[in-house]
């Protein structure tokens, strides 16, 4: 238990390990037969990795690494489209890092911008709104990424964008939502699922009820959880037992940071700038029915894909995928990263082929940096 | 980008547009409050709150505020989130 020194409290992570370790063998699950408890929130994801919970939890307990990533689950098409705006000579186009690198068919922002489009990295969609204000001669494109945790955020903007009255200001709306993916994978006859710890800081926004369905109508256990990786153990506990009691339950361990009803004001901000699209791309998923949001008509002069014929906005739409890559298997849990292919030779941090490469929320990035290393050393 | 990173508000910038600086890790950063203001904007001076993207979206202690910043330096998030920052004030001046 060598890792359990790195905890900010080693004595309550050894205690809620064993607890851990009494009622995965209550349930009887083995290496063999194990427990699937998928966490969905990329963050989950990189903390796993880090502090190596998956290899100090029994073997009886198998992660599978959710689609909680949002620059993991951007598709190609979704890229290219960016590129193709970023390379309008009217347009700044506005940026997280994180988005840089993710591969499109052609290229990715960051060669676009060594190739001299003019392609700004911000903090945040107030940073976007700023250089409208101080550029009124060119078009300033923002790139509305994530899921509901960042989604207030551009809707707020285009809302004070709206008051002020920044005709050149727009949003390139990719946000998307935790529970319609969860659904397409609960419906999937090879998913094997027993439980899910569920994201923090999406549900600090939305709440816990859109979670209901996963309790009442598939019967699965699902516990919000924070980020800490004693909260992580905490929650894993948590799903261990209601699949020890045979019960199905959203419950929340993250509760002093999500409010049961979610944030009121960010809820509202998100109703009134935006609606479900009938259908939106993941990579690796595919089409997935309202899964993604679109800005009202009420804002549509502040919608890139309006304003620039684009997207979703120019017709239909062919799926497609890095060739050779396996991101899709990795996505839905049927294969581990380091089982593709590519990895660590096609595909690395530094040149990734697939976008969860990029992000080190992305599971085979999380994979290369802590796996890696971790494997090497003796079991203990 | 997807974890919050908290801070403490130490001034009210605009009212209008409900913005407030924030001290992040001694870094400077004005951010926008809707979602946490109830009441008088100055009431939050003081308080810590868990910023997304540049949006206070949560008001916490500050037993809270140091856990989340040790989790979020443990993950590298939070030299992350520091290096976006400075990109964000960089970018505004033309400088990237
Ligand atoms: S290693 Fe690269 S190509 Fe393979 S699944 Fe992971 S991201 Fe995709």
């Amino acid at each position: 238990m060598k890792y359990t020194d790195e905890f900010r409290d080693p004595v309550a992570a050894k205690g809620l390990l064993d607890q851990i370790a009494t009622v995965v063998d209550q349930i009887g699950a083995t290496a063999d037969s194990p427990v699937h408890i998928m966490e969905i929130c990329g963050g989950h994801t990189h903390a796993i990795f880090r502090y190596g919970l998956d290899k100090l939890t029994p073997p009886g307990i198998e992660f599978i690494h959710g689609p909680g990533c949002p620059v993991c689950v951007l598709p190609m098409s979704r890229v290219d489209e960016c590129v193709q705006l970023a390379e309008d000579p009217r347009v700044i186009f506005t940026t997280f890092g994180d988005a840089m690198r993710v591969p499109g068919t052609r290229k990715s922002l960051m060669q676009a911008k060594a190739e001299g489009a003019d392609i700004r990295m911000v903090y945040s969609p107030l940073d976007a709104l700023e250089l409208a204000r101080r550029n009124p001669d060119r078009e300033v494109v923002f790139f509305g990424l994530g899921f509901e945790t960042t989604t207030p955020s551009t809707a707020l903007s285009i809302q004070a964008a709206a008051r002020e009255g920044l005709g050149n200001f727009s949003v390139f709306c990719n946000h998307i939502t935790v529970p319609p993916p969860i659904k397409v994978l609960l419906d999937d006859p090879h998913m094997i699922l027993d439980g899910f710890v569920g994201p923090g800081h999406v549900s600090m926004v939305i709440g816990t009820h859109p979670y209901d369905f996963i309790a009442q109508d598939y019967g699965k256990p699902i516990v919000v959880a924070g980020f800490e990786p004693l909260d992580l153990l905490q929650s894993v506990l948590m799903v261990l037992e209601q699949i020890r009691d045979g019960r199905a339950e959203v419950e929340n361990q993250y509760a002093r940071i999500v409010p049961e009803h979610g944030n009121p004001v960010s809820l509202a901000a998100i109703a009134d700038v935006y609606e479900p699209r009938p259908s939106f791309e993941w990579r690796g998923l595919g089409e997935i029915d309202a899964s993604g949001l679109r800005i009202r008509d009420r804002y549509a002069r502040f919608d890139a894909e309006v304003k620039f014929g684009i997207g979703y906005a120019a017709g239909p739409r062919v799926v497609q995928e890095p060739e050779g890559c396996e991101c899709g298997a990795v996505m839905t849990g049927r294969m581990k990263p380091v089982q593709c292919p590519q990895f660590g030779t096609g595909c690395t941090p530094e040149m990734p082929l697939g976008a969860l490469m990029v992000s080190s929320e992305g599971a085979c990035a999380a994979y290369y940096q802590y796996g890696g290393a971790r494997a090497a050393e003796p079991a203990t | 980008m997807c974890l919050g990173i908290p801070g403490q508000i130490t001034a009210v910038t605009d009212a209008d547009r409900q913005m407030a600086m924030a001290d992040v890790s001694g870094v400077k950063r004005e951010v926008n409050v809707a979602c946490v203001v109830k009441g008088a904007m100055e009431d939050l001076i003081g308080k810590w709150v868990l910023i997304h993207v540049g949006f206070a979206m949560s008001v916490i202690d500050e037993d809270e505020a140091a856990k989340t910043l040790e989790a979020l330096r443990g993950l590298g998030e939070a030299q992350e989130t520091l290096e976006a920052m400075a990109q964000g004030a960089a970018a505004l001046e033309g400088r990237q």
